[in-house]
Formats: structure tokens, C-alpha cells, sequence
């Protein structure tokens, strides 16, 4: 919404400044967004009369003028047609900066004549946009006043944010009241006094369509002169970047930006019958004033006559009965629409007129009479014209009921304390009704076109605006009292564990995209149409991601091609299974592009592999409190893991809490990643929750005093048999004796026969009352080998 | 007297000879063996001794005694010198050029959004809010209705809405567009005094240079009898303080409009937009950080609570935008695109957390 301040001066008187009223604008609520003061770019130029002009010796269409200026007489070459002797004009001196084009003037001959200077269009002062000539301004105006003045653009424009709550602030005198209401000035109150109608309106008006039109006022007025405005009228308009039109166009222009009262008129010649407000009918259209034809259908609330719709109703009128220069008859209509309708019809056609705008956010429903009346009295004083009897058809909708308010809230709610009569004089200042101070609660009623305020709540707001919202005292919050309790989940403290321990390990964090394509999340599992957008901001972004990972490989590959090929990238965030709340989980998530280093010391350079891998995640399960040692290593189960080279870490057949491997390349090419890749997930929330301690004291600590002793075995056994296989055999024998197996050799090759492998493993022992006897560590060998033996058919190598 | 106990000195000087002369380890063995050996020199002259006679063997033990103590003595010192010059030796030769680079490994970082998370989880733990967290995907109640935008409201056009496809009831997920949905959700699940802070993702369909169609809010919700406006302010300057590590955060707080808030309000801090990068808490401009306000009455009924008896604030502010007011970033758009780069030069080392005790940006 914009305003200058000659046009907030018909309403407020002020002695603010015009910072001082931007400021008490936003200390009221109306958020200045910008101060534009376009005579700021014209202090250069100002006003010029062509004394002479004279023909250029050397070119047909160019003139030698001689100026009067404020620096005395200047001789000027000039191509406008229209540089003509006697002209009023404005004239820019040398150096000085031409506002469209940036341009600074310099002395120099045009087609051998100097000129010294120029004379300028509205074009070139950014003042119009665009012209056919030099500017042609009243004879009146001396010599040397200012061009900003001169133009009427001396006026700084305030252009602010109107909360969805306030339509009053759309016109500039809901902008006065507040402002007056907050100290910053007196409200300027205009009488508005019933115009007498000279006949009976002939035009007859219903509503067939209560619910979307339940109050439509109009009048006929006949013989009415549409010339152009005057200049007051067009200026405030242009200010605020509305071109004038004609009188009776920038009449209703101006009502619904002064008063936020939108009003139609029409050309009376082109109705036919009776006015009717009522929903569209499917196959109408309407040729609109904006040279576009909108399909009409039943949501649609218009305005018709015999012949068909005139107009849809609060946004947008029809071409066919616009009123033109030859127009002598015109019907003023003055209704309400109901907001909700008007939205949803702006919304759907895409129009935002002004007028829609408003009708949107709430039209006064109390300022339908008294709106007509002043249009008419404008129409009258500008255009001539003889009024009919006013008609009014339908009711307005109720006004804002009566709030039950109890003084005390204010300070209750707000912290504000503020005498009862200061709080009455407020709310009567902002157009409130207090019915009786002495009854409690009090019963205030807001103004008509405060439909906003509902309840105490809302009383409450308009008195701690008024009073200012920087004038409160800030307290702070008193701590809970007791001792400081931890606040964080379990999930949420895991997270953060998971994320300084990938940190650590060399990951980098990325935050991803929540959303990715459909294909893509298809690729991954995912893709179900409940999780696709209605409306994404680009189709690659069109589903709700089932894993992080295809954000994070795209992210690891720019990575890549931008030179870095040892990246290591994690995520931590949420994925989806389906759009219900428990369908929403969160993961860590890594990616990490290995390639061979260059450096020195060849075991330093190989590239991070599967086992890097899934050491790092085995090390993250347990700094999250996993229980590691329970933890099944099973096939991989999702397809971007690579069938042979990537596994699932399980707690049980099922509950996966991490998958990690080398990423499947079939993958890698749908994502147009080059890889290869390395990923994992990890999912936080599978964890096993962990019981509550009673104590943080630990149990006492078991350190043997016997020495721990190990054993090897190596084992023959079918490629197919897993080291895993073999470890949990041996596990299984003695679990109050082993305290660690460790697989340290796999050989393949002479003395192991054709499809076997021989995995050697270290098992450790510890013995607690006594040292173990021979024949004890004898027996204890043979069971393991027996174990395994039985397990997986291994054979103990010699 | 034998021969052998005659040559006691010579024995004594042809010994000191030689372990002066061993020039390793072996070669000092053997003269320890030729001298001090079970057949060995000094031996075979204490055997003598059985033959003489005890005023001759007062004189000569005591003197054998002391050439085999001496030669003793001179053999392990001998034998330590070997053994420095040894060691010695075998330093020079293992020198290893340390300059030479150790194995690379990276260590990562942590992006400033969560940095930035933690330090407001932080602060806010401190003041006794609890850390709570919804769905993104949310219901058009838990966005708009419970929250006092009614429906074709205005207020609803304010927040670029991602839908999800309808269901076949017609009804339509959102993608949440504010934090505030988890306002609700712990208003139903929970009886006040509430103090809660919901850190997220949030979407809005729009993306230019200051926008990008997920971001982070933090939002916080006091549900009590007392809290009132004041509480609002003070809480909130609390925060800035503590979060922008400032003595003193000079801020505006001014009237604003949300659906769910009444009064409602929008904070500014005080900023310095003249020199390359923005300065906070200095200069003559201000700077948009947070919207808040009292819970308004609707929203408590529409979570069960009496607006007669419980009242309380809530706020809501951009994680992302307040990590680059105070980190120095420029541009949100690299916050989404894991350019090591940026992540190098915005993020945290993993070592750093922020604490009450160290401090909060390390």
C-alpha cells in the first residue's frame, strides 16, 4: 500500500516529519517497507521557457533553441517535434544526471552547434513512461522553480506492509486514525452529507446471490461530463503509480485508496434491464477491462443485466459498459461481497485488482452509504450531473459484536499498567464504543471496520500498540525452580552424538534437499504417490525423499568435478515412508568418494573402502549406545547396495539399524553420479532405548588378576562360509572364558584346495579363580574346533 | 707363592688392556670369561690360595678380592659404554626425515545450522525449555486450522504452501510452513507450565536469492497462568544476548500480525548495514530477527485449554538466517549444497560444542 504524505495531510493534521511518521507507522503496526522520494533524483532540473527556436543550420529536425533558465539564457539544440517557441518546459543543465538513462550532460556540439543544456521528456526524468516530445507544462510556472514540484513528484511516497488483519489500513484515512489514535497527529474528520436525488432511480437491483452479494447500494446519474480529472486528482494518483484515466475512473481510484471503498461505474446507455447480483453460469465469460476474457462459472458472484454479466462482482468490471469520454449516463454501484468468494475468485482468475484486494481482506460493511454518497458528491463536483434517489438494496452484514472486556486483562496479559481512563480514551480513539466504564467486564464495541477484533485478546493488542509495545518493561523468565533437568530426547541427544562423531571421522555435514524426483526416490524405495507434491517449486523436486542418500551423492559428485575427489559428505535429517507423522524417521546418512591418494608411504595412500566403512559405523553404533556385540552383520537389503560388497547391521532378522557399502552402480548411473561411492544410513530412531539408570555410579570394576592367554586356530572352510559364521561358533563355547576373537589371516592359495579358504582367527582367554591346567586349554581347544567343525565344516589347518 | 699369584699386577694391567680394547659386546664377554671366568685367571690364582698359609692369605685375599671386584667393575663399565655407543649408532642410522607429511584424514565439520540449533537449544535449556519436534508433513490443522488461520483466510496466502497430492477424501497434507504446528501438538499431548522450543526443516514454495524452498525456524512456546508480554520481551532479549554474545542488544519490538498470536509482535535488533558485512548490536538501522506474541485464545481452545485461566507466548525465528547474522554468510543458498568448501570455511570443528562453560561459538 502506498501514500504521500499531501495525501495522508487530507486526513491527519501533524507536525511529524517524514521519518517521524514512518517511524510511528511502524511503532503502529504498519510496517514502513520503503521511502521513495522520487523528487530526489530531479534537484537538478527545473522549469524553462523556449524564448526562440530557431532552425539548426545543419540538420532538418533539429532545433536551436534559446531558453530562459535559472541560469540566465542558454541556446539548447533540441530533436523533440514539439520544441516550439513559447513552450514551458524543463531544462537540465551541464552535469547534471538524467534519471532513465544515467547519463551526465556534457557541453558539446550537436551537429556543429554547442549546447548547453537540454530540455527533457517525462521519459528521460522517469516521470511518465514513455513520450512523444518535450514536457509541455502550464505557462504559468516561473522560470527556475523546481522540476519535482513543477511535476507534482515532490511528495516522498510511503509504500508499507498491511497485515491480512487490517484491511482499514488499505485506505489512507484507516492509516490517519491509527496514526492520530497513537499520538502522532489529529485526525481530520470529513462530514460526508447525503447528496438529495433529483428523480427516482429507474434502475431496478436484486440479489439473487445473498450469500456472495448481500448489500449492493447504487444511483443513476445523468449527464455527466468525463473529461480528465483535475490536476490535484492526478497527481496524488500518479504519485502512487495509478495512471489517470478519466474523472470518473480516477474517482473511484482514489475512493478505494482513500477510504479502502471500492466502487464500479457503469456506463448507464449499455445496461439493459434490471442490475443483478448473482453466481455465474457455466459458459458465460466476460471481456474484462484489462483486454482479457475470463470463463465464469457457478463460484463466481457477478453483476448482470438482461444481456448477460457486466462484471465480476468486487473484481474486475466489463469492457462493454466501462465508461468512456462520450459517456453521459453512468450507474454507481456501491456494494459488499463476501471476502471468502472474492479470494477464492481472485485466486482461481487470477486477478488482483485493487479493488479485489480489498474485498478480500474485508470491505467496511458500515461504509456503503456514506461511500456512495461521497462518490457521488466527487462525481457531482467533477463531472456535473444530476443525481437519482439512492437505492439500497439488501442488508449489510452484522458489525463486529460487542467484546466483554475486564480492565485488569491489560495488565495481565501484557504487563502494561494503564489507568481505566487512558484506556477508554484509546479505544474510543480507534473508534470503539465502551458502553459503560462502570460495568464490569467492560462491553466495548469495535467500529465497523474492525471485524477483526473479536475478543479481549484483540483489546488487549489495540491498547499495548497504542501505548507502545517499546515502552514495555522486559522481565525475565524466572528458571524453573529445583534442580536443572536434562531436556533433551534420547533420539535427539544420539543425533548429536552421531553427528560430532561422523564430524570426527571426516565427514562433512551437508544439509539436503527434504525432497527429491520421483525417480530418484523411486530408485531408493520410495516414490508412493501420497509423498508426491501437488505443487513443487521444480519437477526434480517433486517427492518426498525415502533417503538421504540421493541428495548426498549428487551433492559428494559437484564435489567431485569440482577437483575435490576425497569427499566425505554426512547428513543428518528426516526420511519418509508415508505422509503420517510416525512415517517420518531420522537417519544419518554418509556418502564418501575414496580415490587412491598420492603420498609417499604406500599403506597411506589406499583408498577408504567397505571395511573403513563399516568400522566407522560400528564405532558410531556404540557411541550412540548400541549394543554392539548383539549386532548381526545380514545380507544388504536395499538397492542401492551393492549386492556383494555392502551389508545390513541388524539388532534381530529385523530391525536394521545401519546399512552401509559400496553404493549399487546401477544406481550411481540413474543419480548421473560417476562414483564409485561408498554410503551408509544409519537409523537413529531403531536404536534400542536404553533403560533409565538408577545411578550414574558404575558397576565395580572386573579386572582379573590371572593374565589373559590366546590361541590361534585356523580354520579351512567353503568360500560361502562367512568369518562371521566362524566367530559366533566359537563364541558359543566357552562365553564365560573368551573375552575376544579377532579374525587376523585370510589365505587362499597353495596347501588350501580350490573353492576354500583358510581364515585364521586369534581367540583370547581369560581365566578368573585359577591359572588353566593343560588338559583344561587342551579341552577347551578341541571344543572349538569342534564347534566351528560342526557350524560351518571347517577343518583346522596344519 | 705360586707363580700365578706372583703376576697378581700383571694380570691386573693386561686385563685393564684388553676391556679397554673389546671393541663390542663378544669381545668384552670373553675377556670377562678369560679373567673372571670359572677357569679364568683370577680363578686359578683364589685356588692358590688353599695352599698357603693364614698370615699369607690374610695378605693375598683381600688382594685377589679386589682384582676381581675392580676387574668387575671395569668390565660392566666397559660394557655400558659399548652398549651408549651402540645405541648411539643405531640412532643415527634410523633417522627418519620427519618433515615428510603424515597420512592425510581429513577431519569434517558440522554445518552452522546445526552449530546454530545447538547454541539456541543452549541458551534456551538454560532458561528451562525443553526440546520438542513434529512431522513436516503435516495436517491442514496443525498448520493453518488449529493455529487461527480459518479456511480461504488471507492470512493462509502469506505462507507459500507445498501441498501434497490430495487423498481420496479430498483432504490435503501440507508440508509444514512454520514450526508452529508443533506448538499444538505439544498443547494437546501436554498439561501447562510448558516450556518448549521446536527447532525443524519448514517449506515455502519460493526461491530466490534470500529464499530457498526448505529452511530451518526454531519455535517457542511458555504456556503458564503469569507469563504476559513483558516476559515476551525480556525472554527474548535474554536470548539475543546470550546468542549474539553482547553485553547489551538494543532491539525494537513492534506490533505486528499472525493468525495465532494476539497481541503479536516482530523484533529488531539494532544493525550496521554500512560496511561490507552486517554488525550486529551497533549503527542506526534495524534488522527483522523474530516474530511473536501471546498464544492467541482460539489457539488455547483449540488444544483444550481454558484462555481464562492459562496464557503464555510463543516466537518463531529463522535458524538459518540467524546463523548468518552471526556467522557472516551472505547467501542462503550454499546452506543447501554441501560445497566442501563452504562447509570447510562456515562449519564447526566437531571438538567445539558450545557450552555454558567455554562458551558459545568456541
Amino acid at each position: 500500500m502506498k501514500f504521500t504524505r499531501a495525501w495522508l495531510a487530507r486526513h491527519l493534521a501533524t507536525d511529524l516529519d517524514f521519518a517521524g511518521l514512518a517511524e510511528a507507522m511502524t511503532m503502529a503496526g504498519l510496517e514502513v517497507e520503503d521511502v521513495h522520494d522520487p523528487g530526489a533524483a530531479l534537484a537538478a532540473f527545473s522549469v524553462a521557457k523556449i524564448i526562440e527556436a530557431g532552425p539548426h543550420p545543419n540538420a532538418d529536425k533539429l532545433r536551436v533553441c534559446q531558453v530562459d533558465t535559472k541560469d540566465g539564457r542558454k541556446e539548447i539544440v533540441c530533436g523533440a517535434p514539439n520544441a516550439r517557441t513559447g513552450l514551458t518546459t524543463i531544462y537540465a543543465p551541464i552535469g547534471a544526471k538524467v534519471p532513465a538513462s544515467g547519463i551526465v550532460l556534457e557541453a558539446r556540439p550537436v551537429r556543429g552547434v554547442v549546447s548547453n543544456g537540454m530540455l527533457c521528456s517525462g521519459a528521460e526524468l522517469g516521470v511518465d513512461t514513455e513520450s512523444e516530445g518535450i514536457l509541455e507544462l502550464a505557462p504559468t510556472l516561473a522560470v527556475g522553480a523546481p522540476a519535482a514540484a513543477a511535476l507534482g513528484v515532490d511528495d516522498p511516497v510511503i509504500d508499507f506492509e498491511v497485515t491480512p488483519n487490517r484491511p482499514d489500513w488499505l485506505g489512507v484515512v484507516g492509516i490517519a486514525r491509527d496514526l492520530a489514535a497513537c499520538g502522532a497527529g489529529r485526525f481530520i474528520e470529513t462530514a460526508i452529507a447525503p447528496v438529495p436525488g433529483a428523480f427516482a432511480c429507474p434502475v431496478q437491483i436484486r440479489l439473487e446471490a445473498p450469500e456472495a452479494c448481500p448489500i449492493f447500494a447504487g444511483r443513476l446519474i445523468r449527464g455527466v461530463r468525463n473529461g480528465p480529472s483535475p490536476a490535484w486528482l492526478q497527481l496524488l494518483l500518479r504519485a502512487v503509480g495509478i495512471t489517470p484515466r478519466s474523472a470518473l475512473v480516477d474517482i473511484t481510484n482514489f475512493l478505494c485508496l482513500d477510504r479502502a471503498r471500492p466502487l464500479h461505474v457503469y456506463d448507464a446507455a449499455k445496461l439493459s434491464g434490471p442490475i443483478i447480483a448473482r453466481l455465474g453460469r457455466a459458459g458465460e465469460s466476460l471481456a474484462a477491462l484489462d483486454n482479457k476474457t475470463y470463463a465464469v462459472d457457478e463460484t463466481h458472484c457477478v453483476i448482470a443485466d438482461r444481456n448477460g454479466v457486466l462484471g465480476l462482482g468486487g473484481v474486475i468490471g466489463g469492457a462493454a459498459s466501462g465508461v468512456s469520454a462520450e459517456t453521459t449516463d453512468v450507474f454507481l454501484e456501491c456494494a459488499w461481497f463476501d471476502p471468502k468468494r472474492i479470494a477464492r475468485t481472485g485466486r482461481a482468475l487470477g486477478i488482483a485488482s485493487d479493488a479485489q484486494y480489498r474485498f478480500a481482506r474485508g470491505v467496511d460493511p458500515g461504509f456503503i452509504r456514506e461511500g456512495i454518497e461521497l462518490a457521488t458528491q466527487m462525481i457531482l463536483d467533477l463531472c456535473g450531473g444530476t443525481p437519482s434517489n439512492l437505492r439500497i438494496a439488501g442488508k449489510a452484514p452484522p458489525p463486529p459484536a460487542a467484546i466483554a472486556y475486564a480492565p485488569t486483562r491489560l495488565v495481565k496479559l501484557a504487563g502494561i499498567e494503564m489507568p481505566e481512563p487512558r484506556q477508554k480514551a484509546i479505544l474510543t480513539a480507534l473508534g470503539c464504543r465502551v458502553a459503560s466504564a462502570r460495568a464490569r467486564p467492560w462491553r466495548v464495541t469495535p467500529p465497523t471496520w474492525r471485524g477483526d477484533m473479536e475478543g479481549a485478546a484483540d483489546v488487549v493488542e489495540e491498547l499495548a500498540r497504542v501505548y507502545g509495545y517499546d515502552k514495555l518493561n522486559p522481565a525475565s523468565l524466572q528458571r524453573p525452580k529445583g534442580r536443572v533437568r536434562p531436556v533433551l530426547t534420547t533420539t535427539q541427544i544420539r543425533a548429536g552424538l552421531a553427528r560430532r562423531f561422523l564430524a570426527a571421522q571426516g565427514y562433512r555435514e551437508a544439509i539436503t534437499w527434504s525432497f527429491c524426483a520421483r525417480a530418484d526416490a523411486v530408485a531408493f524405495g520410495g516414490g508412493a504417490d501420497q509423498l508426491m507434491l501437488a505443487n513443487p517449486i521444480v519437477s526434480e523436486l517433486d517427492c518426498m525423499r525415502p533417503s538421504a542418500l540421493p541428495g548426498l551423492l549428487k551433492a559428494a559428485q559437484k564435489n567431485v568435478d569440482r577437483g575435490f575427489a576425497d569427499i566425505a559428505l554426512f547428513e543428518i535429517g528426516p526420511i519418509y515412508r508415508s505422509d503420517a507423522p510416525d512415517g517420518q524417521s531420522l537417519v544419518a546418512a554418509g556418502v564418501r568418494h575414496s580415490a587412491p591418494q598420492r603420498h609417499w608411504r604406500a599403506d597411506a595412500a589406499n583408498p577408504v573402502d567397505g571395511f573403513d566403512l563399516k568400522g566407522e559405523i560400528e564405532r558410531a553404533l556404540e557411541a550412540l549406545g548400541a549394543p554392539v556385540d548383539r549386532l548381526q552383520l545380514l545380507e544388504p537389503a536395499f538397492a542401492w547396495q551393492h549386492p556383494g560388497r555392502s551389508a545390513t547391521l541388524r539388532l534381530g532378522p529385523k530391525t536394521i539399524l545401519a546399512a552401509f557399502g559400496e553404493v549399487h552402480p546401477r544406481i550411481l548411473r540413474q543419480l548421473d553420479v560417476k562414483g564409485p561411492m561408498l554410503g551408509f544410513e544409519l537409523w537413529i530412531e531403531n536404536l534400542p532405548t536404553q533403560k533409565a539408570k538408577q545411578s550414574p555410579a558404575r558397576p565395580a570394576l572386573d579386572a582379573p588378576d590371572l593374565m589373559p592367554l590366546t590361541r590361534d586356530f585356523a580354520f579351512i572352510v567353503d568360500e560361502a562360509i562367512s568369518a562371521q559364521d566362524i566367530v559366533r561358533a566359537v563364541r558359543g563355547v566357552e562365553k564365560a572364558l573368551i573375552a575376544d576373537i579377532a579374525v587376523f589371516d585370510l589365505y587362499r592359495g597353495a596347501g588350501v584346495p580350490e573353492g576354500k579358504k583358510s581364515v585364521a582367527i586369534e581367540v583370547t582367554l581369560q581365566p578368573r579363580e585359577r591359572s588353566l591346567t593343560d588338559d583344561e586349554l587342551a579341552q577347551f581347544m578341541a571344543k572349538v574346533a569342534g564347534a566351528v567343525a560342526k557350524a560351518t565344516g571347517a577343518v583346522l589347518r596344519n | 707363592m705360586t707363580q700365578t699369584l706372583l703376576h697378581v699386577d700383571a694380570i691386573a694391567q693386561d686385563a685393564e688392556a684388553r676391556i679397554a680394547a673389546a671393541a663390542d659386546e663378544a669381545a668384552l664377554e670373553a675377556v670377562r670369561l678369560d679373567y673372571l671366568g670359572k677357569k679364568g685367571s683370577v680363578a686359578l690364582a683364589m685356588r692358590d690360595l688353599g695352599g698357603m698359609s693364614v698370615d699369607e692369605r690374610k695378605i693375598w685375599g683381600p688382594r685377589l678380592n679386589a682384582l676381581r671386584d675392580g676387574l668387575d667393575a671395569a668390565i660392566r663399565a666397559r660394557r655400558d659404554a659399548l652398549a651408549e655407543a651402540a645405541l648411539d649408532a643405531r640412532l643415527a642410522a634410523e633417522r627418519l626425515d620427519m618433515s615428510l607429511p603424515a597420512p592425510r584424514r581429513s577431519v569434517g565439520a558440522i554445518h552452522p545450522v546445526s552449530r546454530v540449533m545447538e547454541e539456541i537449544a543452549l541458551i534456551f535449556a538454560d532458561m528451562g525449555f525443553a526440546v520438542a519436534e513434529g512431522p513436516d508433513i503435516e495436517t491442514d490443522f496443525h498448520n493453518f486450522t488449529a493455529l487461527n488461520f480459518p479456511e480461504g483466510h488471507p492470512a493462509r496466502e502469506m505462507h507459500d504452501t507445498f501441498f501434497l497430492n490430495a487423498k481420496e477424501d479430498g483432504s490435503r497434507m501440507v508440508l509444514r510452513t512454520h514450526t508452529s504446528p508443533v506448538q499444538i501438538r505439544t498443547m494437546i499431548a501436554q498439561q501447562p507450565p510448558i516450556r518448549i522450543i521446536a527447532p525443524g526443516r519448514v517449506y515455502r514454495c519460493d526461491w530466490d536469492a534470500t529464499h530457498t524452498p526448505m529452511f530451518h525456524q526454531v519455535e517457542g512456546l511458555v504456556i503458564d497462568t503469569e507469563s504476559h508480554m513483558g516476559h515476551l520481551k525480556g525472554c527474548l532479549m535474554d536470548f539475543l544476548r546470550a546468542f549474539f554474545e553482547l553485553d547489551e542488544v538494543q532491539v525494537r519490538f513492534r506490533p505486528h500480525f499472525f493468525p495465532f498470536t494476539e497481541p503479536s509482535a516482530e523484533m529488531d535488533v539494532r544493525c550496521d548495514r554500512s560496511g561490507s558485512t552486517l554488525k550486529i548490536g551497533q549503527g542506526d538501522d534495524w534488522l527483522e530477527i523474530l516474530g511473536c506474541g501471546m498464544v492467541h485464545p482460539n489457539v488455547l481452545r483449540q488444544c483444550g485449554l481454558d484462555p481464562e485461566v492459562y496464557q503464555g507466548f510463543a516466537f518463531g525465528m529463522g535458524a538459518d538466517r540467524l546463523a548468518m547474522l552471526k556467522y557472516g554468510m551472505t547467501d542462503l543458498r550454499p546452506f543447501f549444497e554441501g560445497d566442501r568448501r563452504w562447509i570447510d570455511h562456515y562449519g564447526f570443528s566437531p571438538w567445539a560444542a558450545p557450552s555454558l562453560a567455554a562458551g558459545l561459538s568456541g
